[in-house]
């Protein structure tokens, strides 16, 4: 018998930033620019003490100007995705519910295209108009998650297999709203619906977004966090939670909120990347165990890196075009779905 | 500080028989009732007609009734599931339906037909879960917690299976983790819905041999939801008696059990005897 301690946590969370950090290295590294590891470090440094002057050259200031912003991005949007889908893989009770596969990000990216038409429509000081785009994805990934959930009840009860078909059905009509969405604004093109589709971390994103992205999701993994030991038991089932004593009502509601905030920010600055939440949870699972309290932090560096390496391979194996990141994610995470769809069934 | 399962209390195992103080009195269900419609504004599809009995620590009471008796429903009202139409349940003098989850959780433990896992775990992870009410914030485990889930494992002879995987284990050892998880709760009321229903003879005798002696050790109060008239004859002190919602009898399971009460619940013809423990013992007649 060897339960999860908190100090066991830590070292392996501290095991994990490791593995990103190196991988974070290692992107900046990758690209049609060389760049020496020293001159790398070096320039790492002078970016943390905030020392931009002392950026020796101007290949350094592409490194920290284009790709670690672009880095970073990835890193915050794919942690999002990840805890998105462990947290809904517990709430719905089905392991193959992720924000993907379930419509969530498409309706995000609804939620998004509207924001952006509102706000085109209305005159908004520069920081508001903002903060409008992430607020749209956010109430759009929160309908289609209770569209969706209403849609896979049967006789009261969630039915795995018609929640699966209902998502899958709600992420096609909402890719068709995109569509028409898209071709009816103005000074649309096909890069756009791409971006929307399927994932994109190429589009600069303004300061102002990056810190409410950092921010918002620092506050809904918190809130998520809470509930950790509380969604092992959620796994057995509401009513057996209910009788170890958890509150089922309350977890519910806390964990459906923090994951469409994180699902809404995601997708409003990076489209609807797809897979990440299904298939980052599924490796944490078979490394770490399936301890809500260690597989959230877990899956959240692990969708991190799986999406900073995505992204890296996106950059550069058709360089210089750039694929959009989420054609790599769904390379590998389309035929994992499958599988696991198969061994489920079996 | 004390990390025993439960210590016995002072005065050893009360005798069923004794005469009933209130003091000694732990669950006390009043004149419940309940209705069940699938549309408010309909006739209800199901009621349970008002009924009431009590029950002492170190008690087994078993409820008996043919299918769609209301025999779960009475179940899912004393464990706080469902809110009864009227009447009220008491554990220790305080109405089950006024507390809250958590505390719920450290005074009734539930054991259900079918407790299905989503991703496999070990048993220990399993009966750890039954220490989530007394835990606070993130709950990670304390020593105590350990020692608590071990001895509830060595409790009901399962020790063994401690880092099996709950889906490799077979539908006895099952039941026993599922059971040890319910007395890793340190639950005043340990409540069963149809423990023996998927498993063979041998399994089901072995269970109710663990409860009866966990209810004496422990103090526990019990109550099982059962098709075994025998089992429920042998083990319980004493039977409520269900047919179509309504109470019929409520006693020790010599008194209940009449042949004639049992025939017409039963809808079969059947024989009762007495053995000589005093217990009685039904046996199925053919019907030719």
């Amino acid at each position: 018998m060897r339960p999860l301690t908190l100090e066991r946590m830590i070292l392996r969370c501290a095991i994990l930033a490791a593995i990103l950090f190196v991988v974070v290295v290692i992107a900046l590294k990758m690209g049609a620019v060389q760049v020496s590891l020293y001159g790398l470090a070096r320039d790492l440094l002078n970016v943390l003490v905030g020392r931009t002057k002392a950026i020796s050259s101007d290949y350094g200031m592409i490194v920290m100007d284009i790709r670690l912003p672009r880095i970073l991005l990835g890193l915050v949007v794919g942690a999002s995705l990840a805890v998105a889908g462990t947290s809904f893989q517990a709430l719905l009770r089905n392991p193959l519910a992720d924000p993907y596969v379930l419509g969530i990000s498409s309706g995000a990216a609804v939620g998004s295209i509207l924001a952006l038409i509102i706000e085109s429509r209305l005159s908004f000081s520069p920081e508001v108009a903002g903060l409008i785009t992430p607020f749209g994805a956010f109430i759009g990934a929160a309908i289609t998650i209770a569209a969706v959930y209403f849609l896979g009840r049967r006789e009261g009860q969630i039915d795995s297999g018609t929640l699966l078909l209902g998502g899958i059905i709600t992420a096609s009509f909402l890719s068709a709203v995109i569509m028409f969405l898209l071709s009816s604004l103005a000074g649309s093109n096909l890069r756009g619906a791409t971006y929307w589709l399927m994932g994109d971390l190429s589009t600069p994103q303004p300061k102002s977004l990056m810190y409410l992205l950092g921010v918002g999701f620092v506050i809904a993994f918190g809130a998520i966090y809470t509930t950790a030991a509380d969604l092992n038991l959620l796994l057995a089932g509401e009513k057996e939670a209910m009788h170890l004593g958890v509150d089922v009502p309350r977890v519910r509601i806390v964990v459906y909120l923090a994951a469409s905030v994180l699902t809404g920010l995601a997708v409003s600055v990076s489209g609807a990347i797809g897979y990440v939440g299904l298939l980052v949870p599924h490796v944490m699972r078979l490394i770490f165990g399936s301890d809500h309290r260690m597989l959230l932090p877990a899956s959240a560096f692990g969708g991190a890196i799986g999406v900073i390496i995505a992204d890296a391979l996106a950059r550069t194996v058709t360089a210089p075009t750039d694929l959009p990141v989420g054609a790599v994610t769904a390379i590998v995470g389309a035929p994992l779905f499958i599988y696991l769809l198969r061994r489920r069934l079996a | 500080m004390n990390t025993q399962i439960h210590s016995p209390l002072a005065h050893a195992a009360a005798d069923s028989d004794q005469q009933r103080s209130n003091s000694d009195v732990r669950l006390s269900v009043e004149q419940v009732s309940y209705a069940y419609s699938s549309n408010p504004s309909q006739a209800p599809l199901f009621t349970l007609e008002a009924l009431s009995f009590q029950a002492k620590p170190g008690e087994i009471v078993a409820i008996l009734g043919p299918n769609a008796c209301g025999k779960s429903t009475l179940l899912k009202l004393i464990s706080g599931a469902l809110e009864p139409l009227s009447g009220r349940i008491f554990l220790n003098g305080f109405a089950t339906s006024a507390l809250s989850p958590k505390t719920r959780a450290q005074r009734v433990a539930l054991v259900q037909q079918e407790s299905p896992l989503l991703f496999p775990s070990r048993a220990w992870e399993f009966v750890l879960q039954g220490r989530h009410p007394y835990g606070r914030a993130l709950r990670f485990e304390t020593a105590d917690d350990i020692i608590i889930a071990k001895n509830a494992m060595a409790q009901v002879n399962a020790s063994h299976l401690s880092d099996r995987w709950m889906d490799k284990i077979s539908g006895g050892e099952k039941q026993r983790i599922v059971l040890a998880r319910a007395l890793a709760q340190q639950p005043l009321l340990l409540l069963l819905d149809e423990p023996t229903l998927h498993l063979d003879i041998g399994a089901q005798v072995d269970l109710l041999v663990n409860l009866r002696r966990l209810a004496a050790e422990n103090r526990y109060t019990v109550v099982v939801v059962t098709h075994e008239l025998n089992l429920a004859g042998e083990f319980a002190d004493q039977v409520v008696l269900l047919q179509k919602g309504k109470c019929l009898r409520v006693g020790p399971p010599a008194t209940v059990y009449q042949r004639d009460l049992l025939e017409q619940v039963f809808q079969a013809p059947l024989s009762v005897e007495l053995t000589a423990s005093g217990r009685p013992r039904v046996t199925l007649l053919s019907n030719d």
